[in-house]
């Protein structure tokens, strides 16, 4: 029989090794489902995992990676702060929407001024969108108790609704022949988020997503506001007697993860996406909460994490040109991916003794 | 209804002279504990059998084989005339085992008919079980309305249903672990004369407990383990309290000393403070005050669920209150939280370390920010000095002798007195004017206890004030000063501590006459 | 004129996917556990159910199968929860995700065809939507009058304390999950089979996480799971009805009611529940916790 010793203190060895162990298994699992659908399942694997770096097409793939990794960097640094204060904001995909709607109205209003300021305006706006979003859930579990986990995803599909409906309404591009769609903001000047340097694919957003790295690194492990957030995680009584209050916690960490997530999604209407749509959100939001677990919910890991499944993404499309996989491929390897982490999660808390029965 | 009469009654029946109940030679261990070791001992029927040790002797570890919750890495067990190797609980219930747990094993939201049937192999339909449920509990004098919700009862209510449910199962051993730790001296006495009727009908009580009057006074025989062994098996009455608490601590106790305080001006001022219940199973704080003066220490007694919890809340900061209520020399502090108080001088500990006053999965010296960071300037502008955290972390264990690997060790590795000698340390080297501490030794060993009250003498004898909320009420007369009674979150007015009496306290905790008896 | 009748019928069907779900995950909450994976259970019991009637022809059989399908994948979550001891939120997450992955990439063949015809039952009312109704005395019943309703009341309210009386704990917790599976995947099931008539990727559009609001507002009760379920129908048919009358109001808009129905009555109850004086609170004691014995 085998059972489970609880560990005096979480391994470090462990809780590095078992993100690694996950995506190995990941992989062979992921290959034997390929095996199953009638795929070789070594150059699926190649394709999805190495192709997109190294591969013949990886000079178009390869920008392609920080384009993908920012918003997850991102909306993943804010997720990972509420996580470790054992608050669930599982809600930033539609944090990200409304970011992307705020921001993008601002230049919609403006059009066709151009002045340097816009940009910065525009970011400001998907901030403030994404934290005012952000601060519903918040403020809902401070004043009546209600879960924010049900309420921050609930309003994951009304922020699509909106979004449908300013795609096909108020924002449409009064130019655009009636198609759905806003203007294109890379095509104004003022607003667009370009490339900065060519080739690499990084715009504003991953500088945006460098920037939350290191300054969640600071909060988390420097500042007395990461340590209560940390306490609060772990022994909530502990926080309170320290001097936190709950319910300002509650809407720092939704409100933090709300702007960063907003902030995303204005980087990519302004830039890769370009335009509002009724498809504005991608699964970003989802995916980073992937991220920040992968990750361990510390920042480095989180940065590691998110190019691993920017990865995915790419070899995902990538797979699907070249081998006809299926696009919901790539969401099946992230959710293998998170359930096998939680798995191996186990050996980082305990330690696994073989014991004869009596 | 104090029933001394049918003390006696168990000298009088014949009972065999076959053991219910005979261990050889248990032992168990855990990753580094070795729990039990070589315990071998019986219970005769109709005897009412002592387990006696310190916190951490193994007193649990072996009831908990007794009942199937644990199972023995070696030795045998025999009920009655056969083996008893219980594989879970319901195998050791159907046996004939029954036990009352010390943190109850009961269901808050079920009612008292549904957690009673829970605690049994093969309850009766429903009505018929709560006719037996009210039937029972009057014949031995323990009323109670099976349709009750746990969360409704108070504690001494509680603990009826865990007695009713093993009597309905008409028990040849029952086990009772720390039973009178929640009950006020009266229904202690209630209590015991429950049991003199059970040993009388001739069945075996296991009564585990570290009260050694108690034990004294109502106990056939003593076991008494040290460090996971059985050190010696005795007739209670025959020894002095003084004699057992030796052998249960295996030397001589250290003497405390009280001597050199003065007190001085008023430090700490509670007036009118009242406080609605938290939740469902709180207290509301009715009308509290208090005064303290400097080198004072108060003590303020109760029975656990008193309020305790929400005065030390009330105190630290963790609950404010309305302006005037606590005021620290002549600065009103109602409306602040914990930071601004510890700046101003008032400290506290709580009583749960694992989980309130420390974090469990920290390190020692992330938990000294928890409340050193501003006096200690361990935190500046927001920003956490890890060295002088760590420096602070290693000053506590050096000056309250904690015995650790060193500051890097997560809280929960330590044990419940080293790191409740760390929790108190941390609190008296940042120098408070006014220390608050509940249960300050509860689940402590008898060394760690003796030097966490020195050390909140010393405190008192530099010039602060110290309230020690306990329901120890041997450790308040040996620390306090002044003592006042606690009960349902009303605070009776002090009494000094020299001249009372076990009684009279008892009549203080007592209830709303009681309060009355207390201004005489 | 609307027949208030028909509107009736089309409000018990409205409500029937998350009658079925949020019954299940009533009982799983009820041993303690919270599963947020009710979405990914249910899209996969839509999936599976919808290919097996297809294939089969005999949509009775495409429930059965949806009903394996939901208990199968949440073995996973119990498998994570129950033996590697993960986080309760993280784990359900994790299988929402994966479940809506895993039915969008197999679904694929399956997109355009059309589900065979459900039998009409008595009343005109679909024989699946009077098995939900069915299900709520039983699940009732089950809970407060049976010996292993009572059981499973007892490891959600205190795990330690069931525990220590001798219960198994995560065997109990294991069935619970595997049940809340099941049901959630018969929910899933009537979305594809009885209403949609067809696959369609992400058909659930959130119903699971509706299902998991209901359960806090029905206060862990059958009962007020299916008034929680009609209120929810209610809302679905109104909102269709204002479509279909054509009013001057974006679709987009119109379509959001039920999510903000959802966060509304969620609000409400969640008020009631945190300043009501009354002693105790509904939601089970161990609810969201692992629990782990060292023996």
């Amino acid at each position: 029989m085998i059972t489970l010793i609880p560990r005096q203190s979480a391994s470090t060895g462990w809780q590095i090794a078992t993100p690694v162990m996950a995506v190995l298994a990941t992989m062979v699992t992921g290959g034997l489902l390929f095996a199953l659908l009638g795929h070789d399942p070594v150059a699926a694997i190649r394709t999805i995992f190495w192709d997109p770096l190294f591969g013949p097409a990886a000079s178009y793939s390869r920008p392609q990676l920080l384009i993908k990794a920012a918003p997850l960097i991102l909306i993943a640094s804010g997720l990972a702060i509420g996580f470790r204060a054992g608050i669930w904001n599982i809600g930033a995909e539609g944090q990200y929407i409304i970011g992307g709607l705020t921001g993008a109205a601002v230049a919609l209003a403006l059009y066709p001024l151009e002045a340097w300021w816009l940009f910065p305006l525009m970011v400001a706006a998907g901030l403030a969108g994404g934290w005012a979003w952000g601060m519903i859930p918040a403020m809902l579990r401070n004043w009546f108790g209600a879960s924010e986990i049900l309420v921050s995803l609930m309003l994951v599909y009304v922020a699509q609704r909106i979004a449908a409906w300013m795609a096909f309404g108020p924002m449409r591009n009064p130019d655009g022949m009636g198609f759905p769609g806003s203007r294109n903001l890379q095509q104004y000047p003022s607003a667009a988020n370009p490339e900065l340097i060519a080739g690499t694919g990084a715009h504003w957003g991953v500088v945006a997503a460098a920037a939350a790295v290191l300054a969640t690194w600071f909060l988390m492990s420097r500042h007395i506001r990461g340590f209560h957030i940390r306490a609060a995680g772990t022994a909530p009584r502990a926080a309170r007697f320290a001097g936190v209050r709950p319910q300002t916690l509650v809407a720092f960490c939704l409100g933090l993860s709300g702007a960063l997530a907003g902030a995303a999604g204005l980087f990519e209407v302004a830039g890769p996406a370009g335009q509002v749509t009724d498809k504005l959100g991608v699964g970003y939001g989802f995916t980073a909460i992937i991220v920040a677990f992968l990750g361990r919910l510390h920042p480095v890991g989180i940065l590691l994490a998110g190019l691993l499944l920017a990865l995915t993404y790419i070899g995902g499309e990538l797979a699907q040109l070249t081998m006809s996989l299926p696009a919901a491929t790539v969401q099946v390897f992230q959710g293998m991916l998170l359930f096998f982490l939680l798995g191996f999660d186990v050996l980082t808390r305990y330690q696994i003794r073989r014991r004869r029965t009596a | 209804m104090r029933s001394k009469q049918v003390k006696d009654l168990t000298k009088g029946t014949e009972l065999t002279d076959m053991p219910v109940f005979r261990a050889k030679g248990l032992g168990k261990s855990y990753p580094g504990v070795r729990a039990n070791d070589d315990v071998s001992f019986h219970v005769m029927p109709g005897e009412i059998h002592a387990l006696l040790g310190e916190n951490g002797a193994g007193k649990s570890t072996l009831v908990k084989m007794i009942y199937g919750l644990v199972r023995p890495d070696d030795g045998q067990m025999w009920l009655g005339d056969g083996a008893h190797a219980p594989s879970d609980p319901r195998v050791a219930r159907t046996a004939g085992v029954a036990m009352v747990f010390q943190h109850f094993s009961l269901f808050d939201a079920l009612t008292v008919a549904e957690n009673i049937a829970l605690g049994m192999e093969n309850p009766p339909p429903r009505r018929e079980l709560s006719a037996r449920i009210t039937k029972v509990s009057h014949d031995f004098g323990l009323p109670l309305n099976p349709a009750r919700r746990i969360v409704t009862l108070s504690a001494g209510e509680r603990q009826r249903v865990e007695i009713i449910r093993c009597l309905l199962q008409n028990p040849r051993l029952l086990i009772m672990d720390e039973p009178t730790s929640v009950l006020t001296p009266q229904e202690a006495e209630l209590l015991f004369a429950t049991l003199r009727k059970l040993a009388a009908a001739g069945t075996a009580i296991l009564y585990i407990s570290h009260k050694l009057d108690e034990i004294r006074s109502h106990c056939d025989r003593a076991t008494i383990l040290r460090h996971g062994k059985v050190v010696d098996s005795c007739d209670p009455r025959a020894h002095s309290a003084r004699d057992l608490a030796a052998m249960m601590v295996g030397g001589q106790m250290r003497q405390i000393d009280r001597s050199g305080r003065q007190p001085g001006a008023v430090l700490l001022e509670v007036r009118a403070l009242s406080q609605p219940a938290p939740n469902a199973e709180g207290t509301a704080l009715k009308d509290i005050a208090l005064t303290l003066r400097a080198g004072e220490i108060l003590g303020i007694g109760g029975v656990a669920g008193n309020g305790q919890e929400e005065l030390l809340a009330a105190l630290s900061g963790e609950v404010r209150s309305t302006p005037g209520t606590v005021t620290l020399e002549g600065a009103d502090l109602s409306a602040t939280g914990p930071e601004p108080r510890r700046v101003a001088g008032l400290l506290s500990a709580p009583e749960d370390r694992l989980g309130h006053a420390a974090v469990p999965d920290f390190s020692l010296t992330e938990n000294t920010l928890l409340t050193a960071g501003s006096r200690k300037s361990l935190v500046r502008g927001g920003l956490i000095d890890h060295k002088a955290a760590r420096d602070y972390a290693l000053a506590v264990i050096e000056g309250f002798d904690v015995r650790t690997p060193g500051p890097h060790v997560a809280a929960r590795a330590l044990s419940g007195g080293n790191l409740q000698k760390f929790v108190i340390g941390r609190e008296v080297m940042q120098n408070p004017r006014v220390l608050v501490v509940n249960q300050p030794t509860w689940g402590v060993d008898a060394g760690a206890a003796a030097s966490v009250r020195q050390s909140l003498l010393d405190l008192a004898r530099q010039g602060a004030g110290v309230i020690v909320i306990s329901q120890d009420l041997d450790e308040l007369l040996e620390l306090s000063d002044r003592f006042c009674a606690l009960n349902e979150g009303r605070l009776s007015p002090p009494v000094p501590t020299d001249g009372l009496t076990l009684d009279r306290i008892g009549l203080m905790l007592g209830g709303a006459h009681g309060m009355e008896e207390a201004h005489l | 004129m609307i027949d208030p009748l028909s509107v009736f019928l089309l409000l018990i069907s409205a409500s029937t996917p998350i009658l079925f779900a949020a019954l299940g995950e009533l009982v799983v909450e009820r041993a303690g556990v919270l599963n947020l994976g009710v979405e990914g259970m249910m899209i996969t019991g839509a999936l599976a159910g919808f290919a097996a009637a297809y294939a089969s022809g005999n949509p009775f059989l495409g429930f059965l199968v949806a009903a394996l399908a939901g208990a199968t994948i949440s073995l996973l979550f119990a498998a994570l929860t129950q033996v590697f001891l993960a986080n309760q939120v993280a784990s359900g997450l994790a299988l929402t995700l994966f479940g809506l992955g895993l039915a969008a990439m197999f679904g694929k063949p399956f997109e355009g065809v059309k589900a065979p015809a459900m039998p009409i039952g008595p009343l005109r009312i679909n024989w699946i939507v009077w098995l939900g109704l069915v299900m709520v005395p039983v699940v009732w019943w089950f809970l407060n009058r049976t010996r292993r309703g009572l059981i499973l009341r007892g490891v959600g309210e205190n795990h330690e304390a069931a525990h220590a009386l001798g219960y198994d704990v995560r065997l109990t917790r294991l069935a619970a999950i595997a049940f809340g599976g099941a049901m959630a995947g018969v929910g899933g099931a009537f979305i594809s089979i009885a209403t949609v008539l067809q696959w369609t990727e992400g058909m659930t559009a959130g119903a699971g996480w509706i299902a998991l609001a209901i359960v806090v507002f029905s206060n862990w009760t059958a009962p007020g799971v299916l008034a929680g379920a009609w209120l929810f129908g209610g809302v679905t048919v109104l909102q269709l009805r204002l479509q279909a009358a054509g009013v001057a109001v974006p679709v987009q808009l119109l379509s959001m009611a039920p999510y903000l129905a959802t966060i509304i009555v969620l609000v409400a109850i969640s008020a009631r529940q945190k300043y009501s004086r009354r002693a105790g609170a509904a939601a089970p004691g161990s609810l969201g916790t692992n629990f782990h014995a060292l023996r």
